[in-house]
């Protein structure tokens, strides 16, 4: 249970972390909040050549809102986002999902774009900024690119993020209107990594017909799991019983869960349907009040 | 794979150490400085039996390194009383039963501790969620709770009698 032996650096501006990252290539691997990378470092599942610390780059440590977007810096500790009144009143969706992370003494340390770039198809932040949208700001030593958040995740564990690039922000639109949230999720215990997670973000009209709607599941696939088809389905209409069974119907179609030691395939296709009726439902009922 | 000179404070104590990059924050609290109050057990964040406070908050000792700690400053369960004398919290996890083998319980004093200094009036619940990250094989947490539920309840006593 020790890690292997490592080049450690520690820059002090994102131009040396991102030059760094360029010289170092596929042995290089950053560290943040090092709450996923150094378990996986102590039981040598992972054993980086090279490690470039950006816990001194303040400047990617931030929060910040403009009149339709909220912008957060990769450094952000996720217990900082917990307690941010910006993010509860403006993404309240984030603000819900973010206790359900390992526990406070993982969130003290933990990161925000750590857990994006991670990826564990059950994480939290990952599914909650998949059904509010975003775009990931990601720099590398010779240019900087952004990216749709639903085109980030690639597959299990793997992002769109290239070895020589760093994830430096994410962009969160703030939805206007009648807006509904709800994020939920099942583990066996509070912190371990859920079995099935599940997040909406939706808004209704005067009519309290939907008019737009994002459901994402984790936990079924090897990415978080925007399911099209019951989004779409769901528009114009208002959410009945009827419905929730046809979007039901629709989501135990569509995942394609795996077996292990905690839930077989079939035990997490039936808590997809069951999650995704839960959270719809509180979802629509925030957003008719 | 050289090594690194780190200077910290533990406890407010200077230490200029040489450290391998791969040393675990925890083994150096425990082997270089000799502290072993702070305990180990799970290395992969787990139980929470290392958890000590870095720059004012309480973190996974075995989840960092201890070239990352270069300038900082950490508290660990040996710098929690004051010539001898046990904090409030110590006092409490004694008369309360919080401890029976000692094993996870300066993780959870050290929780505790920056937890409270945090959020000063917690629910039950709050507190439950707050132990969550902690692994107790011996009290069942009855007794940690009520513990750390008698040390909320003292200090609010404290604040109304100070502030009228
Ligand atoms: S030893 Fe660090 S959490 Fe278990
Ligand atoms: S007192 Fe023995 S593990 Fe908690």
């Amino acid at each position: 249970m020790k890690p292997p032996k490592f080049e450690y650096y520690r820059p002090n501006t994102v131009d040396t972390a991102l030059s760094l990252l360029e010289e170092s290539g596929f042995d290089g691997k950053i560290i943040a909040g090092g709450q996923s990378l150094v378990p996986i470092m102590n039981m040598r599942l992972a054993s980086p050549e090279c490690l470039i610390d950006i816990n001194q780059l303040h400047e990617l440590d931030f929060i910040e809102a403009d009149d339709d977007k909220v912008k957060i810096g990769t450094l952000t500790r996720q217990s900082r986002i917990e307690i941010s009144d910006l993010i509860k009143n403006n993404i309240g969706l984030l603000h819900e999902a973010v206790p359900f992370i390992g526990h406070v003494q993982t969130r003290n340390r933990g990161t925000f774009g750590g857990s994006l770039v991670h990826a564990d198809p059950t994480a939290e932040i990952p599914l909650a900024l998949m059904a509010s949208g975003g775009t990931v700001h990601i720099a590398s030593a010779d240019e900087t690119r952004e990216v749709q958040i639903e085109d980030f995740f690639v597959t299990y564990l793997t992002t769109d993020v290239m070895p020589t690039e760093l994830l430096t922000e994410v962009h969160i639109p703030i939805w206007k209107g009648r807006v509904g949230f709800a994020f939920d999720e099942i583990s066996r215990r509070h912190g371990d990594f859920a079995i099935v997670a599940s997040a909406c973000q939706l808004t209704l009209d005067d009519h309290n017909k939907i008019s737009n709607v994002r459901l994402v599941l984790g936990g079924v696939e090897a990415v978080p799991l925007l399911v099209e088809g019951a989004n779409e389905i769901m528009i114009g209409e208002e959410l009945s019983d009827s419905l929730l069974n046809k979007v039901a119907d629709i989501v135990t179609g569509v995942v394609d869960p795996e077996s292990d030691l905690h839930a077989s395939a079939d035990y997490r296709r039936h808590l997809a349907a069951v999650y995704t009726k839960r959270i719809l439902q509180t979802a629509y009922n925030r957003a008719r009040r | 794979m050289g090594t690194h000179s780190i200077k910290l404070t533990i406890n407010g104590k200077h230490y200029v150490e040489e450290v391998e990059s791969r040393i675990l924050l925890s083994d150096f609290i425990r082997e270089n400085c000799g502290l072993t109050g702070t305990h180990v057990g799970c290395e992969h964040g787990v139980c929470g039996a290392c958890t000590v406070i870095v720059n004012g908050t309480a973190v996974r000792s075995c989840l960092m390194f201890a070239v990352q700690t270069d300038g900082e400053e950490i508290q660990t369960v040996e710098g929690l009383s004051q010539d001898g004398e046990l904090t409030p919290l110590q006092q409490n996890f004694k008369e309360c039963h919080g401890l029976q083998c000692g094993f996870c319980t300066p993780g959870i004093l050290m929780s505790a501790q920056d937890y409270l200094a945090k959020n000063p009036e917690p629910s039950t619940q709050e507190l439950k969620e707050m132990l969550s990250g902690h692994l107790c094989r011996c009290t069942g947490y009855d007794g940690i709770l009520k513990a750390i539920q008698k040390t909320v309840d003292e200090n609010k006593q404290l604040a109304l009698t100070e502030g009228s």
